[in-house]
């Protein structure tokens, strides 16, 4: 034990020094079952109570804005399937855009509307993987397995489109790498065509189960007000009653030429920020059937150049990523390189908010609650 | 094996003496500096707008009525709203623009090095307004040795944001409730996204200690 | 010598009986395990282990073999001793409980007449090595899984136990082999005089095993692995060794007193006899099918343990033949046929629990006390004094016993119906309650 790195117990606010005769200090990671990767958590209990939390983080530091700057714009595009790996389509989503609006290009209409539909496809599999996860978080061991039977029609869709089944880089700046291969059309009809049954399937296991209700039902409860100040965004953020999307807000790709709705919970809990989850499942199978019907012919690509030197300047461009917004703040400084990117993780300030949450519930919750707010490390960390 | 700081890639950004950003010199430098046959620059007479422009509307005016000279510009960029603010009276500003103007989310806060400039930072707050549905960005330039203050008071996100700012940068933020690395360890020497941090360079002797293991491994 | 002898003569079937226990337990155990992953794959729309011998046969050889070489890790700081002994307490209770169980009206080491009390008694004693193996292991994740585990198993032991007095009301014995009798004498099984009963003792029994969804000694995603975090090897092969065998011991309990016994259904019903011949059919179904797929394995030695499972079913469906054509008062006839009723009863729960795992998520610590105090105590309280209604108006007014038992178990299922809404009313509880730990 002697050689592991040690760092300061710090609950901020509280003497850890002085222990009562019920508190224990429990260190929950950064190998624990249910931590969702690297994150370490300290709960300071009163028994099984949690009084104070911290969450430790940063195993999984890459440097990936350090990184940015030594690479070129199309270089450090596969860094960022890197940090959420779970949706990496949409990081590379985020980052296209943000480099095409600082170079002021133009994506073709077909380009926009097939990074629509990966992109939500890419949504559906990564609520997919949350929901399996949360799932057997809360102890239903079942759930993960169906969620990973669909999600794997996903990455196959993804494995077709352009060889690879997690970290995709799909996207090119100014458009798309691949024209899309024959019978993507039909490969994307047949997964919606029973998606919407097999959310169902997952509803009937959980929706109205009596135990998954009493172990979500007011539980990490984040009130609007709380949310909005702590900078939480996506489903978390709407859970609460925030009927906030970039998609509606800042519409990109080509969300604005389709219907959807904007699924909002009202209580902030678990429970509500599951329903919120399921439902833009279902509205992101609406979106894919809209888009996948009409999808324009036409280039693939804007008209960028080999080499891309995007006049000084900044930019910040962010994106509904499957956990919340996604934002890119790249400096150029007139170079190939950019000079600084900033990322704006959603899982790191939504991570935030673990404390507010978690805080006189029981060990039990504490998972529930690390599961609901639906972190990646790899993104958290960078 | 890679110590020392190899200060070679910040010398290699056509960066004017003074440090100036590029972003802010005028539009009529700009086309000497694109190679020919890359982005098209357009004519000067029917020039798409050149990035940044001076921003003036009923917003600015506003902030410029309330705070005066610590209103040091107005720019925009890309379409995207830009107030070049006084680094002391960054909290100030802040809560006005929040109680005031509205903008009740704190999107993003992070810095960017430039080190040939006399104050060496540029912190870059990203705010989000939900009843307007617009972004404003803020931007304050700080000296190395300086203590901007600290925003969590005003918005609890900026906690991590802050921390995370000082982490990288070293930047410090006065009036901060807890002001630790957060994704570095404690000990750790050095704040990586300064552009004299080389992208080979560790602190060697930490990984030594706690990893076990030699730099570079 | 011969005195001897004679002392020893009645014991000798016991004793084989407990040796055979004994050695074939942990095969069995490795068994369920593998027929859990093989449910739990059916469930979840996957195949299981399918690797290790055809179908996963071998898997709990293999799986026994790499536990018992693996290395056996003692923390620095554990309380070496306890920590040493834990794991056999839990075992040797388990293992004793069996001791008093009816396998069948002849396979059964000792009938006492206070059985239920000694096999209940005995099995509550398991709790010892799950507590001091998480107080032993000197890990905050052990500590919390042994104080869940003590809370719960006292909490549930009530309930438990009053449903099985409502059984032991109209069985009127506390020996084994004479409430199966009585049940037969009736000609019904107490689970239909008693369904309340019956349904508390599943869910109380479930959470005294510690199985999900009350399986919060060892919630693997809050707790790790509970009390059995600091164990590896075949100390933490023990525990599982003790789960699984504490969970026969409960479903001996409930067949035995619920569900008939090594009764086969309808055993009082002429018309029903063909149901001595499905044993033997069922077998020869699986012999055949073992036989079939024999050929279909990819390798030679899949294809011979393929073989020798047809065999071994072959020898087993043989066993049950000759059973079937033996005349009905012959003592082999009784045992070999009571024991696959009573192993088939016994499955029947072992399946329902793997199911219950695998549908349901997991109870919270004080949701768990909440259901347990609050719900299923005071249900079988009533349902206990319905049932002692229905005797005494049978017993002194002459009402027929069915009725009284219909009285009662509406009157039971009206008072837990009204707790129901009044939990339902009741806004959730403030996530500030803490557990009665």
């Amino acid at each position: 034990m002697a050689e592991t790195p040690t760092r300061h117990v710090h609950f901020p606010g509280m003497d850890t020094t002085v222990l009562g005769a019920d508190e224990i200090i429990i260190n929950m990671g950064p190998q624990h079952p249910s931590t969702h990767g690297v994150l370490r958590v300290k709960l300071h209990l009163d028994g099984e109570k949690v009084i104070g939390s911290e969450c430790i983080i940063g195993y999984l530091h890459r440097g990936v804005e350090k990184i940015a700057e030594h690479r070129s714009y199309q270089q450090f595009a596969p860094y960022v399937d890197r940090m959420d790996y779970v949706a990496a389509v949409s990081n590379g989503l985020g980052y296209c855009e943000a480099v095409e609006k600082l170079l002021e290009v133009e994506v073709p209409p077909r380009a926009k509307v097939v990074r629509t539909i990966l992109t939500e496809l890419q949504r559906i599999a990564s609520h997919l993987l949350w929901l399996g996860t949360h799932a057997l978080d809360i102890g239903a061991l079942t759930p993960i397995f169906y969620c990973f039977r669909e999600r794997e029609e996903i990455l196959k869709i993804f494995e077709k489109y352009c060889g690879a089944r997690l970290t995709t880089h799909a996207f090119r700046i100014g458009g798309l790498q691949y024209e899309v291969y024959d019978g993507f059309e039909e490969d994307v009809k047949r997964f919606l065509a029973d998606f919407d049954r097999k959310i169902d399937e997952y509803e009937a296991l959980l929706t109205t189960n009596r135990i998954w209700v009493e172990r979500t039902k007011g539980i990490g409860v984040l009130s609007a007000q709380d949310a909005i100040a702590l900078g939480v965004t996506g489903p978390v953020l709407r859970a609460s009653g925030v009927k906030w999307d970039i998609r509606k807000a800042f519409p990109y790709a080509a969300y604005d030429r389709y219907d959807f709705e904007i699924p909002v919970g009202s209580n902030g809990d678990t429970y509500d920020r599951y329903l919120v989850r399921m439902e833009e499942m279902r509205q992101s199978r609406r979106i894919c059937l809209q888009a996948i019907e009409d999808i324009p012919s036409g280039p693939i690509l804007g008209k960028v150049g080999k080499v891309m030197k995007p006049a000084p300047g900044e930019v910040y461009h962010s994106i509904e990523a499957p956990k919340g917004e996604l934002g890119y703040y790249i400096v150029s400084d007139g170079t190939t390189q950019p000079y600084r990117v900033r990322i704006r993780p959603p899982s790191f300030i939504n991570l935030q908010a673990f404390d507010t949450m978690v805080r006189g519930h029981l060990v039990a919750d504490v998972v529930a609650i690390i599961g609901t707010i639906d972190i990646v490390l790899g993104e958290v960390d960078r | 094996m890679a110590d020392e700081p190899t200060s070679k890639q910040p010398e290699k950004r056509p960066e004017t003496s003074e440090g100036q950003p590029p972003a802010r010199e005028t539009s009529a430098q700009k086309p000497a500096e694109k190679p020919a046959g890359e982005k098209p620059v357009p004519p000067k007479k029917e020039a798409p707008p050149a990035w940044p422009k001076p921003l003036d509307n009923e917003m600015v005016r506003r902030f410029r009525q309330r705070f005066g000279d610590a209103i040091l510009d107005a720019l925009e960029d890309r379409k995207q709203a830009i107030l070049v603010v006084a680094a002391e009276r960054l909290r100030e500003i802040a809560e006005y623009a929040r109680d005031e103007e509205q903008f009740d989310m704190l999107t993003d806060l992070t810095a960017v090095d430039w080190p040939k400039r006399e104050k060496r930072f540029d912190l870059v707050v990203n705010l989000y307004s939900f009843p307007r549905n617009e972004r404003l960005r803020l931007k304050a330039a700080v000296g190395e040795h300086d203590q901007p203050p600290s925003l969590a008071p005003v918005w609890a996100a900026a906690n991590w944001l802050e921390r995370e700012c000082f982490d990288m940068f070293g930047i410090r933020f006065e009036g901060h409730p807890d002001l630790r690395r957060i994704l570095l360890p404690d000990e750790w020497v050095g704040h990586p996204l300064r552009k004299d941090y080389d992208i080979l360079q560790q602190d060697t002797a930490w990984v030594r200690e706690n990893l076990g293991i030699e730099s570079g491994q | 010598m011969d005195a001897v002898v004679e002392f020893l003569k009645p014991h000798l079937l016991p004793l084989l009986w407990a040796v055979v226990i004994v050695a074939v337990l942990p095969l069995v155990a490795g068994y369920i395990v593998l027929l859990e992953r093989k449910v739990m794959a059916d469930i979840q729309a996957r195949l299981g282990p399918m690797r290790v011998g055809p179908h996963g046969l071998l898997q709990p050889i293999a799986d026994a073999l790499k536990l018992l070489l693996k290395e056996d890790i003692i923390p620095a700081n554990a309380d070496k001793w306890i920590f040493w002994i834990a794991p056999l307490i839990s075992v040797t209770a388990a293992m004793l409980a069996l001791s008093a169980m009816p396998f069948g009206p002849v396979f059964q080491i000792a009938d006492l007449n206070v059985g239920l009390l000694f096999i209940v008694a005995v099995s509550s004693l398991g709790i010892f090595g799950i507590v001091l193996g998480g107080w032993s292991s000197n890990s905050h994740y052990a500590l919390l899984g042994a104080l869940r585990s003590a809370a719960q198993v006292v909490s549930y032991e009530v309930a438990v136990g009053m449903a099985l007095v409502s059984g032991l009301l109209l069985a009127g014995t506390l020996s084994m082999r004479k409430m199966v009798e009585a049940q037969a004498e009736q000609g019904v099984w107490f689970a239909f005089l008693v369904p309340v009963g019956f349904f508390i003792y599943l869910v109380a029994g479930i959470a005294e095993l510690n199985r999900a969804p009350f399986d919060l000694p060892e919630a693997e995603s809050e707790l790790v692995a509970g009390y059995m975090t600091e164990y590896s090897g075949f100390r933490w092969a023990l525990y599982f060794l003790g789960e699984y065998t504490a969970m026969i011991v409960v479903s001996g309990i409930g067949t035995t007193l619920f569900l008939g016994g090594w009764l086969r259904p309808f055993p009082n019903v002429a018309a029903f006899d063909f149901l001595d011949y499905l044993p033997a059919v069922l077998f020869l179904a699986l012999t055949g099918y073992c036989f079939y797929r024999a050929p279909k394995q990819p390798v030679p030695i899949q294809k011979a343990v393929m073989g020798l499972f047809g065999v071994l079913c072959l020898g087993i469906t043989a066993a049950l033949g000759w059973a079937v054509t033996l005349p009905a008062e012959a003592v082999a006839r009784a045992g070999i046929l009571g024991a696959f009723w009573f192993l088939a009863k016994v499955f029947l729960f072992l399946y329902s629990f793997m199911w219950f795992r695998f549908t349901f998520p997991r109870y919270r610590f004080d949701q768990l006390m909440r259901l347990g105090w609050h719900f299923l105590i005071p249900v079988s309280l009533v349902n206990v004094m319905g049932v002692g209604a229905a005797l005494v108006l049978h017993r002194q007014a002459g009402w027929p016993l069915w009725q009284g038992l219909v009285l009662g178990t509406v009157v039971t299922l009206a008072v837990a119906a009204w707790l129901i809404l009044v939990r339902q009313r009741r806004p959730v509880a403030a996530p500030s309650a803490g557990g009665e730990v």
